[in-house]
């Protein structure tokens, strides 16, 4: 460091925060890899399906395979909103 | 014998693939090894220029898997290293001119031909190309820049190479996988501003293979048409030299990971 260099302004060191959101992200995708690539269609289209009846989000939805000695598990969990039960199915 | 298949990868485009093939190829050849070295990405020939032998393609790689060509017509000698070739990608259009039976039988036949080392150079993405320049290997390595699009997508590829590869499907034991990250700037490493070493090798848990320092040395021997590994004052050259060392199973320290030290009157004035 030089004696001009607090003239300076010190940019905040970024490397930390992308070291932090690759982390997040790399664990993430690492634990739906190798799950059929319909999934997120899947996903989505049961989303509509469930919609009809409750209003849910998004994330409300979890969708996981699960690999178990020689076969696969698709365990599908929605939580329903509280307070709220099934509506009038829409036509 | 059996040539050793090596893909050279890494998702993203752009972060140093075809001149890590280029060197990588130029170092075992210097090693007395018999390389081929093979440009997959077919439609964008690139491989060609960086070895510096782009006005001798005649026949690619598509015509032999055609029948339009032998292996040895197809095949361009080195002008450095006779126990060097280069197979250059096709220019058509066509993504799916290359087959896996093609590439299969390509791969056969220079083992057949007493090579030692086959290198792969991948095109970006994950493509057809990609996979096929992946499928038949032994050894892979992922070529990562210290920024977060290539760390992300160098972890799919790993992802990939453990699951899509004739060797993960036949359980034949995994694919070797090496890592090399290039590109890497050790003064904006000290001052927060770049991923370390140690920060990508954690985030992907596994070690490097070697680390390429930046360097503009490794413009100049593309602009020239001479593979950096060649370049033996520069410190890319140098770190190259060091990888395929290692690659052939030598154990070496990395080097050129620290910034250069500051003199008296630099750290007294800045600069």
């Amino acid at each position: 460091m030089g004696i001009l260099d607090f003239l300076k302004r010190k940019p905040e060191p970024s490397a930390g925060i992308a070291k932090e959101r690759l982390r997040i992200i790399v664990a993430q995708e690492r634990s739906t890899r190798g799950a059929p690539d319909y999934l997120p269609l899947l996903r989505s289209e049961l989303l509509e399906v469930i919609k009809k009846y409750v209003h849910v989000d998004l994330d409300a939805i979890n969708i996981n395979v699960e690999h178990d000695s020689g076969h696969e598990i698709l365990e599908l969990s929605v939580a329903l909103p509280e307070g709220k039960t099934a509506t009038t199915p829409a036509t | 014998m059996t040539a050793e298949i090596i893909v050279v990868t890494s998702g993203k485009g752009g972060v140093g693939k075809t001149t890590t093939s280029a060197s990588l190829a130029t170092g075992l050849a210097m090693a007395g090894k018999k390389v081929a070295v093979i440009d997959f990405d077919v439609g964008l020939r690139n491989l060609d220029l960086i070895m510096g032998c782009e006005r001798r393609v005649v026949y690619d790689f598509i015509n032999v898997v055609h029948g339009e060509a032998t292996l040895k017509q197809a095949l361009i000698k080195d002008k450095r290293h006779e126990n060097l070739h280069v197979l250059a990608a096709s220019q058509t259009r066509d993504k799916d001119a290359l087959t896996q039976e093609g590439v299969e039988k390509v791969l056969d036949d220079l083992s057949a031909e007493g090579f030692d080392y086959v290198v792969c150079d991948s095109p970006a993405g994950i493509e057809k190309g990609a996979h096929l320049a992946m499928y038949f290997a032994d050894h892979a390595v992922v070529v990562v820049n210290p920024e977060v699009s290539s760390v992300r997508d160098s972890d799919r590829i790993l992802g990939l190479l453990a699951s899509k590869t004739r060797r993960a499907e036949r359980g034949d034991g995994a694919i070797k996988q090496h890592l090399l990250l290039t590109r890497y700037n050790p003064v904006r490493v000290e001052a927060g501003e770049m991923l370390s070493v140690k920060d990508v090798e954690e985030i992907l848990g596994i070690s490097v293979v070697g680390v390429i320092p930046e360097s503009e040395n490794v413009l100049a021997a593309s602009n020239a048409g001479v593979p950096v590994i060649l370049d033996t004052n520069s410190l890319a050259g140098q770190a190259y030299h060091d990888t395929v060392a290692r690659v052939l199973g030598e154990d070496r320290p990395l080097r050129f990971l620290d910034a250069p030290k500051k003199g008296f009157f630099q750290r007294v004035f800045g600069g």
